[in-house]
């Protein structure tokens, strides 16, 4: 017999918006930005951290949401895909690089990688091709080959003023 | 892909999280990083009625030197703020060397140094790293505070000396004795697996330049992390030449388990190559470092 436990309350700013929910606890932080706040640009693959679909920024770091549980963010700061552009409507220089390099096919994997790299270009420039495999490796990408992907990182590395 | 339900608990502080332990027993699970323990709850290979999260108790992380005498890295500091630590890096070279090899930078940002020890996953890099260094594990309950060993720490596959009121608070590493040198050497078939096998090296030399202390540690190929004490045992009075570090590992016994990315022979063959490499790498960080502790 199972008693269903008493549901929480969090708080939490989403892409540079405050907003307070009652969650069932078991909620993952990717169901949570999906169904509760309707931020589909967050993508589910394995839904048990390997593959980096779900991949947002915690309070500026990289995680992945999918095992991450929504009681968890309370009091924390997400950036999803759709925050990472500064200008709404416009695409911030890395999804353009990933667009000119031919960085994705599908798109499924595409906002996992973006988050990854913009942590990774946060931090590094002048990167090598090695170094920029490294960075996406916890990634998974069944259509591009990766070729695209880091041609698109080397190009953002380029063209992003940062 | 969805956890089984469970209610959720946010302690603030070490004491509050004793007394939920206590009362909650067997029925709780604490989380730290998660990174582990997440993916058991959403394939429903755990299914505790109650989570106890460790991530608002502040005074669980953070690294503290002690003036020479080495660290205490608290549970809930990161593995990213432990691999980019200059304490970490000054004070045990050999964690910082392996931590970059655990799983990937997204994982690391999330996950511990005591989530990954406490889950005591024979595979991982941690758990050989702490024995390797024969650092202290600091585990409180109600009743109060001890300290064990690493190498008494780790009892079998997912399984450490951690009663159910119990809870992994900090590791304290020791200084580095002078001429102590180390490496970390692993081999995974994609960068981030678990390693088949990995193999942690400490060498230590005395003013003659003959080891006196050799801690060979493996991941991969026991329930726990194995130490290879006959190749230690014959390390010891000699000078580690090539030729010497080759007899030594030549002459342990190993017993792998096999499963499906490598058999017991393949291992065995990964301990042999893998221990020859960490320790000659430990060697030649000893070239030009005779007068301090160095990495």
């Amino acid at each position: 017999m199972t008693v269903q436990p008493d549901e929480v309350v969090v708080t939490v700013t989403v892409n540079g918006e405050t907003v307070r929910h009652l969650v069932d606890p078991r909620t993952t932080a990717a169901d949570f930005l999906r169904d509760g706040l309707e931020l589909t640009g967050t993508h589910l693959g394995c839904e048990h951290g390997v593959c980096g679909a779900c991949t947002v920024l915690l309070d500026g770091r990289s995680v992945r949401s999918c095992i991450l549980y929504a009681p968890q963010l309370d009091g924390c700061e997400v950036t999803t895909v759709e925050g990472l552009s500064p200008v709404p409507g416009e695409l911030h220089p890395i999804q353009e690089a990933f667009r000119e390099c031919h960085g994705l096919q599908c798109g499924f994997c595409t906002p996992g990688f973006l988050l990854t790299v913009h942590e990774f270009l946060s931090e590094t420039k002048g990167a090598d091709e090695d170094e920029i495999r490294e960075a996406i490796s916890g990634n998974l990408c069944r259509c591009t080959g990766y070729q695209g992907i880091v041609a698109a990182v080397q190009r953002a590395d380029e063209t992003w003023q940062r | 892909m969805k956890p089984a339900p469970f209610g959720y608990l946010a302690p603030r502080s070490v004491d509050e999280t004793l007394e939920l332990m206590a009362s909650h027993g067997d029925d709780a699970k604490v989380i730290a990083g998660g990174q582990s323990l997440g993916p058991l709850l959403n394939l429903r290979l755990a299914t505790p009625a109650m989570v106890i999260d460790l991530n608002r108790i502040l005074e669980l992380a953070g690294i503290s030197a002690h003036d020479g005498d080495g660290l205490t890295i608290g549970a809930m500091t990161r593995q990213h703020d432990a691999e980019t630590s200059p304490a970490v890096a000054a004070a045990c070279p050999l964690l910082a060397e392996a931590l970059p090899y655990v799983a990937h930078r997204t994982i690391r940002n999330r996950g511990t140094i005591g989530g990954s020890l406490a889950h005591s996953d024979p595979a991982a890099e941690l758990p050989a790293v702490v024995t390797a260094v024969r650092a202290e594990m600091v585990i409180r309950s109600r009743s109060g505070e001890r300290t064990i060993p690493a190498e008494e720490f780790f009892l079998g596959y997912f399984t450490a000396a951690l009663e159910p009121d119990e809870l992994l608070v900090a590791v304290r590493v020791p200084a580095v004795p002078a001429r102590t040198t180390s490496a970390w050497q692993e081999f995974a078939t994609r960068s981030g697996d678990y390693a088949i096998v990995g193999v942690a090296a400490v060498i230590g030399l005395d003013g003659a330049g003959v080891v006196d202390r050799a801690s060979i540690v493996c991941s991969g190929i026991a329930d726990v992390p194995r130490q290879l004490s006959t190749a230690q045992s014959a390390l010891v009075g000699q000078e580690p030449t090539s030729a010497v570090i080759a007899a030594a590992v030549a002459a342990q016994h190993t017993d792998p388990p096999a499963d499906l990315v490598g058999s017991s022979s393949y291992r065995r063959h990964l301990v042999g190559v893998l221990a020859q490499r960490a320790l000659e790498a430990a060697t030649e960080r000893q070239e030009g470092n005779d007068d301090r502790p160095t990495g």
